[in-house]
């Protein structure tokens, strides 16, 4: 699985060649790093760290500093370890948005919008009560039932409830490259990734 | 939001057409594809809505056809769109004219905007 590290900034629409509006979300893909090669010999398994957006020096810790410095790099902020590339890659190296061609498809990676203390509806999609008559007054959007009642006499580990909802990682699957500005290191995916603006995505191909 | 838009810039081919807004009555003259055939309709009604901004603005056209009313949203700079012409230009108070659906027969009348000709 190869990939690279980005930057979601906005969604747009453009017209493919038959007319149709497509939906797209632009991604700032790259360029990212080489900050380290894993091998198997050394480290168990093999995989490549690839480094993106740019830090400032002096919220970098001495080791981190260290640890640019043999990649011959500035500070980065993202490091994400991806397990192969086609070709073998060196530390120092630059991995750009050319490893896509349009029509690809690919995973992205991301952080869900935090939502903040949600109940069951919003959370876990429960449908409510479902009447607002009937004896029902303050229960619309209640989850019901937790369970039976003597027998377990307990509530089973994993029910469903109301809590902090989003600012989890998702990955979506199957989505469809649209365009690729080789010159200006962006990529245009087909539908919605997850995420705020601005915010790191991985995208995997 | 700035970068997306001088992406959008480069990416859509913008269209000039005239300028309208919602009250206006327009026909838009839009090209269908039957099999390998490309042919261009027409489609004349009121705009009742304008809506977004860039190449992502769209517009809701509504006609009333065999006494049944039929609504349209057409993408502003969609290349499916071979012209837009406008045919009478409608004196409104809003932006959003959704009261006109539920209007029918002389009510559903928009006064014509008149226009002044210097001679």
């Amino acid at each position: 699985m190869s990939g690279i590290i980005g930057k979601k900034i906005g969604m747009t629409s453009i017209f493919s060649a038959a007319g149709k509006s497509i939906p797209c979300t632009v991604i700032q893909a790259g360029p990212c790093v080489v900050t380290q090669v894993k091998t198997l010999e050394i480290d168990g398994y093999s995989a490549v760290q690839l480094a993106f957006g740019e830090k400032k020096e002096k919220n970098t810790s001495g080791a981190m500093k260290g640890h640019f410095l043999k990649a011959n790099t500035s500070p980065k902020s993202k490091l994400v370890e991806f397990k192969s590339f086609e070709n073998a890659k060196s530390l120092g190296d630059i991995v750009t948005t050319e490893i896509f061609e349009e029509g690809d498809w690919v995973e992205v990676v991301g952080t869900s919008k935090g939502k903040g203390f949600q109940g069951v509806v919003k959370r876990h999609g429960f449908s409510g009560v479902g009447m607002q008559t009937h004896g029902q007054h303050n229960r619309l959007r209640a989850p019901g039932s937790l369970g039976a009642s003597s027998w377990p006499s307990r509530v089973f580990p994993g029910m469903r409830m109301a809590g902090r909802t989003g600012g989890a990682r998702v990955k979506v699957q199957n989505l469809e490259i649209v365009k690729v500005l080789n010159d200006q290191s962006i990529i245009l995916v087909k539908g919605s990734i997850p995420g705020a603006k601005g915010s790191y995505v991985i995208v995997e191909k | 939001m700035e970068f997306i838009k001088a992406l959008e810039q480069t990416l859509v081919e913008k269209k000039d057409h005239a300028p309208f807004k919602a009250g206006d009555t327009v026909t838009v003259h839009y090209k269908i594809k039957e099999g390998d055939k490309e042919r261009i309709q027409q489609f004349q009604g009121v705009v009742i809505q304008r809506k977004g901004s860039g190449v992502t603005e769209t517009f809701t056209i509504r006609k009333i056809s065999n006494s049944i009313g039929v609504e349209r949203i057409v993408p502003v700079h969609s290349p499916f769109i071979e012209k837009i012409e406008v045919n009478k230009k409608g004196v409104v108070r809003r932006a959003r004219i959704f009261y006109l659906r539920d209007l029918t027969g002389k009510k559903a009348r928009i006064k014509e905007k008149k226009q002044f000709v210097k001679s």
